[in-house]
């Protein structure tokens, strides 16, 4: 998605008040940006903390600050950061977090995002966009961007070849059929489109995408609802950790609802560290994320 | 100008503020309290901004505002109380005067330089003054802020250093050494002067001062400045005063 972010961050630059810092990420990605935005585009260079702060301050100064950086080197790093000077001050700080969930693979544990929007949840004001395909950069930018908040943007990488999206929305229908309802977060979506479209109508699971959360802001459709009243089996597929996750999320609010079903299946990353180290693809697998798995729970 | 009775006053409210609340905390505010006033009155610009990086000397601050007229005495009256907009530490977004709310050591410097940076790129003329502790700087992301402004060349940007030689357990020196810390701020971009933070034509000599770069003006304090007993002392980092203290408080602060 790198390449979609630069041509999406070229257009919002146009706004003169646009500010962009990276923690040195970007090279061979985002230099027509840099060069663009002169001044307004900073390198803050390996100092986390300070950027956030530097950036809650330029928000409150009016200007519209995006901060960049490998995903858990933007909101673990400086949380206290993010805690007190952009929430607390409910300043609308955009903070893009790249590799979200195993995205960086090989990289190892340090470089991984698997509880990135589950601890940004909990704080106040915060609200998160996570694109599942490459077309929803762009969107998802302009979203967040006019957001009057602060917001995190986790990116992965756009796995829906030979598959035209929907265009963006926070709550999308990617598949139709009789079977259970399925709700996905982020990329790994993209990764069993293909296969559920395959399958016939009577055991195709129902599969929608939520981009934003928290979902109290923009509550799942009637359609949705419906299907999950009727079909009664829910499955929730994130590559994020079990606690805090989508599946805990959407699970709270059923109860609220006092919607009742007979089944609620959670697929998520279940740890941090294995015995042995891999790409995305080979993390997922561990964690029981990648398609024959996934297909094998849903179907 | 500040007179001498203005800052009179302004002492003796800050220990009767902590006093009828029963707040300690003094030191590291009468140890700032003589700058912060020179600044509020006689430097700080309309437009200007300020950040209590050190947010535990909230108590001066507030005090500074009253003095200006900002806080009344209903509104000091209720420090440290339940249901007060006078916290611990700065709140933030309702007290005209205080836009950072701090508290948590080590995020004032960059704040600052955020606004700094921004005033730089509004191609605007106003300033951002910051005042730290000196323990403060033992946190990391002071330094990381430090090579920011340094970096950037923020000389719309003036930092004021608390040097009162004392922290929370111990003194500064003891606990972590950096003296001395000019020495150790030399090597930056910056512009440096150390004066004596309770000589008021020194503070004002340094803030008038004409720098091309970002100024950072080490005042070296004395915690609990002005009460004879509580002066240098670790208690006046904590513990509030008793009656029979705070008035001998009084008396010395109206005594000189």
């Amino acid at each position: 998605m790198r390449e979609e972010l630069c041509k999406a961050l070229l257009t919002r630059s146009e706004n003169p008040n646009m500010i962009f810092l990276t923690g040195d990420l970007g090279f061979m990605a985002l230099e027509e940006l840099e060069k663009k935005m002169g001044p307004r585009f900073i390198n803050a260079g390996i100092s986390e903390q300070n950027m956030m702060s530097v950036a809650a301050a330029m928000a409150y100064e009016k200007l519209e600050p995006w901060v960049y950086s490998i995903a858990p080197f933007c909101y673990a790093r400086p949380f206290e950061q993010i805690r007190n000077d952009v929430a607390f001050h409910n300043v609308p700080v955009k903070i893009i977090g790249n590799g979200g969930g195993y995205g960086y693979g090989v990289m190892g544990p340090s470089h991984h995002a698997i509880e990135d929007y589950g601890i940004l949840l909990t704080l106040p004001h915060l609200r998160v966009i996570v694109p599942a395909f490459n077309e929803d950069v762009c969107p998802a930018i302009n979203a967040a961007g006019d957001l009057d908040c602060p917001v995190y943007l986790r990116l992965g990488r756009g796995e829906n070849e030979d598959y035209n999206p929907p265009p963006y929305s926070p709550w999308r229908k990617i598949t139709d059929g009789n079977g259970r309802v399925v709700i996905s977060i982020g990329p790994i979506a993209g990764s069993i489109i293909k296969p559920l479209l395959l399958l016939p109508f009577n055991i195709r699971p129902q599969l929608w995408i939520v981009s934003e959360l928290p979902i109290e802001y923009n509550l799942p459709p009637r359609e949705l609802m419906d299907s999950i009243i009727s079909i009664r089996k829910v499955t929730v597929i994130e590559e994020h950790v079990s606690h805090g996750g989508l599946g805990s999320i959407f699970a709270q609010f059923l109860l609220k609802k006092n919607v009742n079903i007979d089944q609620y299946d959670h697929c998520y990353a279940i740890a941090h560290h294995f015995s042995t180290y891999g790409s995305q693809t080979f993390m997922r697998k561990q964690s029981g994320l990648d398609v024959d798995t996934l297909l094998g729970k849903i179907i | 100008m500040l007179s001498t009775a203005t800052l009179t006053k302004a002492r003796k409210r800050l220990l009767q503020m902590h006093f009828e609340s029963g707040v300690g905390h003094l030191g590291g505010n009468l140890s700032c309290l003589d700058s912060l006033l020179i600044l509020y009155h006689e430097y700080l610009g309309q437009d200007d901004r300020f950040v209590l990086s050190k947010g535990h000397s909230a108590g001066s601050l507030y005090i500074v505002l009253w003095s200006l007229g900002v806080l009344d005495d209903k509104s000091i009256k209720s420090f440290h109380h339940d249901g007060t907009l006078l916290a611990g530490h700065p709140p933030q977004k309702t007290i005209p005067g205080i836009d950072f709310a701090t508290g948590s050591l080590g995020h004032g410097l960059s704040l600052a330089s955020g606004v700094a940076k921004s005033n730089m790129l509004n191609k605007n003329s106003n300033k951002v003054y910051c005042l730290l502790s000196d323990g403060e700087w033992q946190e990391g992301s002071t330094w990381e802020a430090l090579i920011f402004l340094s970096h950037h060349k923020l000389n719309n940007m003036v930092v004021l250093v608390d040097h009162n030689g004392l922290q929370g357990f111990g003194s500064t020196h003891d606990v972590a050494s950096m003296n001395p810390l000019h020495k150790k701020l030399e090597g930056f971009n910056v512009d440096l002067s150390v004066i004596d933070g309770h000589d008021l034509m020194q503070i004002r000599s340094a803030l008038s001062k004409k720098t091309e770069k970002c100024h950072i003006i080490i005042m070296n304090t004395i915690k609990g400045h002005g009460v004879s007993f509580m002066e240098n002392q670790m208690q006046s980092h904590y513990l509030p005063l008793n009656k029979k203290q705070y008035l001998l408080a009084v008396k010395e602060i109206e005594t000189g």
